[in-house]
């Protein structure tokens, strides 16, 4: 414990220390990493207000503005995006029925039922504290089993690598709604188009149809805003706007006696549970949350009011969606393996700053490391304190019709993209991947493994030549039993591919993820 | 006997996956040598395909593309066997619109300058939408132009130019 603390010590000196910083010619000392924190927890909500943009296109869109920002201070605002996401979201899915965020679909149910009944105050009330809660606990838990997780991934070798990138985009698929067999299509294109570029090995240059700024690659920027961004919105524009605002009185924000009585239990549980299925691979947010209201609906004795304005309704889902934001860090900062389209572009961030991520980051850099961590708690602290009062605010930007802002997003997100290498040839590839986005839509296959995949692609192309290597071409290298780690990710994975094919369960599968459509 | 397709859906995605499992092998592993021999040239050169102790280039996307053609054709089946939903409703206009609205802006940037590529990406995409009031986006065109000379030139100091390369006094610096 005392180990912790210390550690969580360094990160928040490093999180308020002041430093000179250069802006438009002048020169200031500034609490810098507070300020990015603050900017990305606002950026975050904002986005998690809006419906129609999401933590992945916003994240996407600012990487090449973080450029030329120091490593830290990027981090920490692209990680504020996404868990200040999670707040914003249940704003609008209190005041609107519109989840914000997709991770805020189930708070639609109860808290927009409790605005309806006058009690948008504490509706919003609960989803900050609940989330303000799960937010400080969770940043607990990253910084108590990120250490122990990263120590032993030390001793991974490309094998162990290799088979847990392979366990990772197993549970991916699996978590994912549709089909499985289109989830995996989707994944292992994405791992296919990440291959374009110059081979490390070889120095061949692959896929590159001649087209000379292909050499580097495709840059995943343009694939995450081509699929994410420019797909939502076309997919957008499609639906003709409707937004009804419940503008009527938020009232008094304070929950009542018995509220607060309510709300206690079901935010421990809702954090607990959110915490635990964020570490999943390909978990996440969105899961948590849907996890939490099932669980929630099941052994609350308030059971019957669920759908019709029950305060669990909110607290448990919202402390969980912010728990499992926050724990999805960990396979990221331990391990290098995203969970999440999100944490993917995180990954992605990390390398635009020469850093590789995985378990050496927290022993090479540890200001870093925990500077993140303890910014998490700082932002989410920040949020609930500044949320509350500016509320209004939110409200009034709801109000934007989406005719404004989706010239905006396009604008700067052109702008991100034609910065990374300053050619117009990104900003056509960003379009094309758009279009490959939308037609995937269309045909029932969600985009977020494709991104996974890109991701993972050179990293498992290149642990898998190295464990070839090293056991002379051996392919069952990966199940022998003197590399036990390696083969029990691979046990891993094959049980939950068989677990999810099976009949029974398939169907199970299918009717929850008909239930989350529905709602 | 004549397949009835159940889901139109399945049907298009298993053929589009099949196509790029496909596109990814022959580009990986080059054209056949009868192909060639009937067009008279090397169409596509391939990789190495090395073996599984040095993987060539070709290697692991071969595998890669093995595997999504044949999972392509196992939805491929499910379209004949398993009722399925629809293609939705593919939306032209939008997607246009989007599209050319950020390849004019990429295109225009360098010869036109970030202010008259922004108003037209700022134009067109808007035209896609539902409505489109002249006087809104003028306005908002002048406001996002404005926005995006301050944050991204002058604060994150982009090496974009401002004013079109013809003019040779920029009023804007």
């Amino acid at each position: 414990m005392e180990g912790i603390f210390g550690n969580l010590a360094i990160g928040f000196i490093e999180v308020f220390k002041l430093q000179a910083i250069t802006l438009g010619g002048m020169t200031m000392t500034l609490p810098f990493n507070i300020i990015m924190c603050l900017i990305g927890v606002l950026l975050g909500t904002l986005i998690g207000v809006l419906p129609g943009i999401g933590p992945v296109a916003t994240i996407a869109m600012l990487l090449p503005v973080t450029f030329n920002l120091a490593p830290i201070a990027a981090l920490i605002m692209l990680a504020g995006i996404y868990y200040g996401a999670q707040y914003g979201g249940s704003t609008t899915a209190i005041l609107v029925n519109l989840p914000g965020e997709s991770s805020s679909v189930v708070t639609c149910l109860d808290g927009y039922q409790m605005a309806r009944q006058g009690r948008a105050g504490p509706a919003l009330a609960t989803a900050a504290i609940a989330s303000f809660f799960a937010g400080c606990v969770s940043t607990l838990v990253v910084a108590m089993f990120a250490p122990p997780l990263a120590e032993v991934a030390l001793k991974f070798g490309p094998a162990e690598y290799f088979s847990l990138m392979v366990l990772g985009l197993v549970a991916a698929v699996v978590l994912a709604s549709g089909s499985l067999v289109k989830a995996i299509c989707m994944v292992l294109l994405g791992l296919l188009l990440g291959l374009v570029g110059t081979d490390v090995n070889s120095g061949v240059l692959r896929f590159a149809f001649g087209i000379s700024e292909m050499a580097d690659g495709i840059g995943f920027v343009t694939v995450a805003m081509g699929m994410f961004g420019i797909c939502e919105i076309i997919a957008n524009l499609e639906q003709k706007e409707h937004r009804e605002v419940f503008t009527s009185k938020v009232g008094s924000l304070m929950p009542s006696k018995e509220d607060w009585k309510r709300m206690w239990k079901p935010i421990l549980r809702g954090t607990t549970l959110g915490s635990a299925l964020g570490i999943l691979p390909g978990g996440g947010a969105l899961l948590a949350s849907f996890g939490a209201y099932t669980l929630e609906k099941k052994v609350s004795a308030y059971a019957h009011q669920f759908g019709k304005g029950a305060i669990e309704g909110v607290a448990a889902p919202e402390a969980a969606n912010n728990a499992g934001a926050q724990t999805s860090f960990i396979p990221l900062l331990t391990l290098g393996i995203p969970s999440n389209a999100v944490m993917a572009l995180m990954i992605g961030a990390m390398m635009i700053q020469g850093i590789a991520p995985g378990p050496q980051v927290m022993t090479e850099r540890p200001q870093l490391f925990w500077g993140m961590i303890a910014s998490m708690w700082v932002g989410n602290l920040m949020l609930v304190i500044l949320n509350l009062p500016l509320i209004g605010m939110w409200i009034k930007l709801l109000t934007v019709p989406y005719r404004i802002l989706y010239p905006s997003i396009l604008l700067f997100m052109a702008i991100g993209v034609f910065s990374i290498s300053n050619q117009p040839f990104d900003c056509f590839l960003m379009a094309m991947f758009g279009l490959l986005g939308y037609v995937c839509v269309k045909l029932g296959c969600e985009p977020a493994p494709l991104i996974l995949g890109f991701i993972l692609g050179p990293l498992m192309e290149e642990n898998l030549r190295r464990a070839m290597l090293l056991s002379r071409g051996d392919p069952f290298v990966f199940i022998s039993p003197s590399k036990p780690i390696s083969m029990g990710f691979l046990i891993a994975s094959v049980a939950l591919l068989v677990i999810i094919a099976l009949p029974a369960l398939r169907k199970k599968r299918e009717e929850v993820f008909v239930a989350e459509e529905k709602t | 006997m004549k397949i009835k397709i159940k889901s139109q859906q399945d049907w298009w995605a298993g053929l589009m996956f099949i196509g790029f499992g496909l596109f990814f092998i022959v580009f990986a592993l080059g054209t056949p040598e009868f192909i060639d021999r009937i067009a008279g040239a090397k169409l596509i050169g391939g990789y190495q395909m090395g073996s599984s102790v040095r993987m060539g280039p070709a290697y692991f996307p071969v595998m890669l593309g093995g595997l999504l053609a044949v999972l392509g054709l196992v939805v491929l089946f499910d379209s004949i066997v398993e009722k399925g939903p629809d293609v939705a409703k593919f939306h032209f206009r939008p997607l246009l619109f989007v599209a050319v609205s950020s390849l004019a802006f990429a295109y225009l940037l360098k010869p036109l300058g970030l202010v008259l590529a922004s108003a037209a990406l700022v134009f067109i995409s808007a035209y896609g939408g539902h409505e489109f009031k002249w006087k809104e986006v003028a306005i908002m065109t002048v406001v996002l132009v404005i926005f995006s000379v301050l944050v991204f030139v002058k604060a994150l100091s982009l090496p974009f130019p401002i004013c079109p390369s013809f003019i040779d006094n920029c009023p804007i610096r």
